[in-house]
């Protein structure tokens, strides 16, 4: 099955979808980055995708809250396309929760503050109410004990998982993991995953660029293969690692599973 | 044998204690030889430096303060033939003139105000700068707002006499600043009623400022040219270090702005006020100024090179800030964009407090530069504390050898007390910061 044949009619007509890129392309200067992008995400759909370093995995999940700029085609997400209108891209922003591979916390707040900051200016909560949601979250995540600490004073592991509560705390609808386990040591990628099945569990559309394919076979709804900017194969995650067509597919799997 | 050197097979039995470091040679005669003497190469720079110290700071110490007169009423203490000592400094002559320095020749009888200016300065100043001060958000109101309004009536003596063309158009000009708010809110489908507020707050601050003005407080009124001394340089370095930081804020990110004319315009401006001499941005100031002015309209003879050296530090500034700017990780703009941050909010919470902290010593560096450069303004006739020293100089009443160097060394005195009092604030402020999150 290739990309350019998503079955389209097992999209429950009646459910919008939460995500449609639909002939997506995006060049970097003459660079042809990503091509001829479609891409349907269900809601509570999870998505794992994987692909070689440059494949263009990174650039397609930041398109889609517009971290980077598509040039043609068309991204439609929770029902809102993606145009140059800065409020737009301002509300799809705060229904799409990122995270990323350098967790990207602000070190010069606290834990609680990283967490409050976004409720309380771009929601306008009350700092208090701000303040119970960030500690909710954050003992999801099983921190609250760092709430006061500087992001610099905590680990690799704890950070991601600030990120993610950070996220949270905007009651995003999806979520979008930028390589979230690549910068930590292995000793503290299980808590971060761990973090994120729990997330998968109860539901929340998420979009998932990682090489952990024990994640992708745990939680995975679908698993996509990209390389060269393209969407080389799409399919369950138990068809995808059994029983892999595209011969690019097969030589990527072999390489990372031992 | 503890380790496993050289063994195929070894599994900790017991957990080793952390014991407490070797106890080193201590002691004042152990760091002097550590630190001062500890090879060839460190000796002889040690021996140098010593040197250089006993050649230069007793002689100094003798000119400042052992051989220096005191006391006296004019020349004669200071000059060998009527019996005065002239090897040592004069500082008889700084306290006979310490008025004029202070004040230069502002109305004798309303020096009061001055002082009343002074103290209020320092107040502001203590209330933001001081951590531990209550309600330092009405510091600023007071600071930015109450005390520059005070400051003008208190200095100039208010009483501006606007006429009722003035106000007329003033009315007009707060219609169309709240008209204008109100069509910005529209245009954005904002909700009209904070941007209401915003604007009539706006035009009653300036309402009232203007008002405060105008009004008679039945202050004697004192021309900025007989303003003179210590107040003109306190004056100017305030103003240009409280407008150059915004405004370089501004420009550094007008120069980083994706919009073409504005990275323009201020990279001109950046560039050529950066690219002339101080000296001539106040002559060009001072004398072109009023040329492409209308003819009815006049600026100030003091107002000239304020404005002049608060651009010029403005520029500098700019560039300070933009070094911080460029400093910040990608990262930081795209967490506080996924976020939905907006740009106001991501630039002002995120992105300039982390890179105004990563450059303070290059701003509190151009605060100081700023400082030492408002004696220029004494090219264009200003009587700063350079320049009223200068004009005292001649006076043949304290013609005696050792009064000039006494007045400059009295200067020299007067700009380190502040440019040291700067640096040591900033070196606690950098202190801070850094104990609040260590990487």
């Amino acid at each position: 099955m290739s990309a350019q044949h998503i079955p389209t009619a097992t999209i429950d007509p009646q459910a919008q979808p939460a995500i449609e890129m639909i002939d997506v392309h995006k060049w970097y200067g003459e660079f042809h980055v990503l091509r001829d992008i479609n891409l349907n995400v269900k809601r509570g759909e999870r998505i794992v995708i994987c692909g070689p370093s440059g494949s263009g995995k990174s650039t397609m999940i930041r398109c889609i809250n517009r971290l980077e700029e598509h040039q043609k085609g068309r991204i439609i997400v929770d029902g809102v396309e993606l145009l140059d209108d800065l409020k737009r891209i301002d509300e799809v922003r705060r229904e799409v929760g990122m995270v990323f591979q350098h967790f990207n916390l602000f070190p010069h707040l606290t834990i609680l503050e990283n967490c409050t900051l976004a409720p309380i200016w771009v929601k306008k909560m009350p700092r208090k109410e701000a303040e119970e949601v960030a500690m909710h979250y954050l003992t999801r995540v099983k921190i609250p004990e760092q709430a006061n600490k500087y992001p610099g004073q905590l680990s690799g592991g704890q950070q991601q998982r600030v990120a993610i509560a950070r996220s949270l705390c905007m009651s995003p609808k999806i979520m979008l993991f930028d390589e979230p386990t690549s910068a930590l040591d292995p000793e503290m990628v299980k808590e971060v995953l761990d973090t994120m099945v729990g997330l998968a569990d109860e539901g929340m559309t998420m979009l998932c660029v990682t090489h952990e394919m024990g994640f992708a076979r745990q939680v995975a709804d679908r698993v996509i293969f990209m390389d060269y900017g393209q969407i080389v194969e799409m399919n369950t995650p138990d068809e995808f690692f059994k029983n892999p067509q595209h011969e690019r597919t097969r030589l990527f799997l072999s390489q990372i599973l031992h | 044998m503890s380790t496993a050197v050289d063994m195929p097979h070894f599994v900790r039995a017991r957990q080793v204690e952390a014991l407490p470091p070797p106890n080193l040679a201590r002691g004042p005669i152990a760091w002097i030889r550590e630190n001062l003497f500890s090879g060839p190469f460190n000796t002889i720079l040690t021996l140098v430096v010593f040197y250089l110290l006993y050649v230069s700071v007793p002689p100094l110490m003798k000119f400042l303060v052992i051989d220096a007169v005191w006391t006296g009423t004019d020349r004669a203490a200071c000059r060998a033939d009527s019996g005065g000592s002239e090897s040592g400094a004069c500082w008889a002559f700084i306290w006979d003139k310490i008025n004029y320095f202070i004040y230069g020749s502002y109305t004798i009888s309303q020096r009061w105000r001055v002082n009343i200016f002074f103290i209020l300065l320092a107040v502001g100043v203590v209330w933001l700068l001081w951590l531990k001060a209550p309600r330092r958000d009405l510091g600023a109101v007071y600071f930015f707002w109450v005390f520059p309004v005070v400051s003008y009536v208190l200095l100039t003596g208010g009483n501006e006499n606007f006429s009722g063309r003035f106000w007329l158009g003033f009315a007009i000009f707060g219609a169309l600043v709240i008209a204008l708010f109100a069509f910005v809110a529209a245009l954005l489908k904002a909700s009209l009623r904070p941007a209401l507020i915003l604007g009539g707050g706006i035009v009653a601050v300036i309402g009232i400022t203007l008002a405060l003005v105008d009004l008679d407080f039945g202050l004697a009124h004192v021309p900025t040219s007989l303003w003179g001394g210590i107040l003109v340089t306190l004056l100017v370095a305030t103003v240009g270090i409280v407008v150059s930081l915004p405004f370089g804020i501004v420009l550094a990110l007008g120069r980083r702005s994706k919009l073409p004319i504005v990275r323009m315009a201020s990279v001109i401006f950046i560039e050529f006020v950066r690219g002339v001499p101080l000296i001539t941005v106040l002559i060009m100031a001072n004398t072109m100024l009023p040329l492409f002015l209308p003819g009815d309209m006049t600026v100030d003879r003091l107002l000239r090179p304020l404005i002049g050296t608060a651009l010029f530090a403005s520029a500098y500034m700019a560039e300070v800030v933009r070094g911080g700017l460029q400093a910040m990780p990608k990262g930081q703009y795209e967490g506080a964009m996924s976020l939905g941050l907006n740009y106001p909010q991501m630039m002002s919470l995120i992105i300039l407090p982390q890179a105004l902290r990563i450059v303070i010593p290059g701003i509190v560096n151009t605060f100081i530069g700023l400082f030492k450069d408002t004696s220029l303004v004494a090219i264009v006739g200003i009587f700063d504390l350079v320049k009223t020293i200068e004009a005292s100089r001649i006076d043949p009443a304290w013609a005696a050898p050792t009064i000039g160097l006494t007045g400059y060394a009295f200067a020299a005195l007067f700009y380190f007390v502040f440019c040291f009092g700067m640096s040591r604030y900033s070196l606690g402020v950098e202190r801070r910061l850094a104990a609040g999150q260590k990487r």
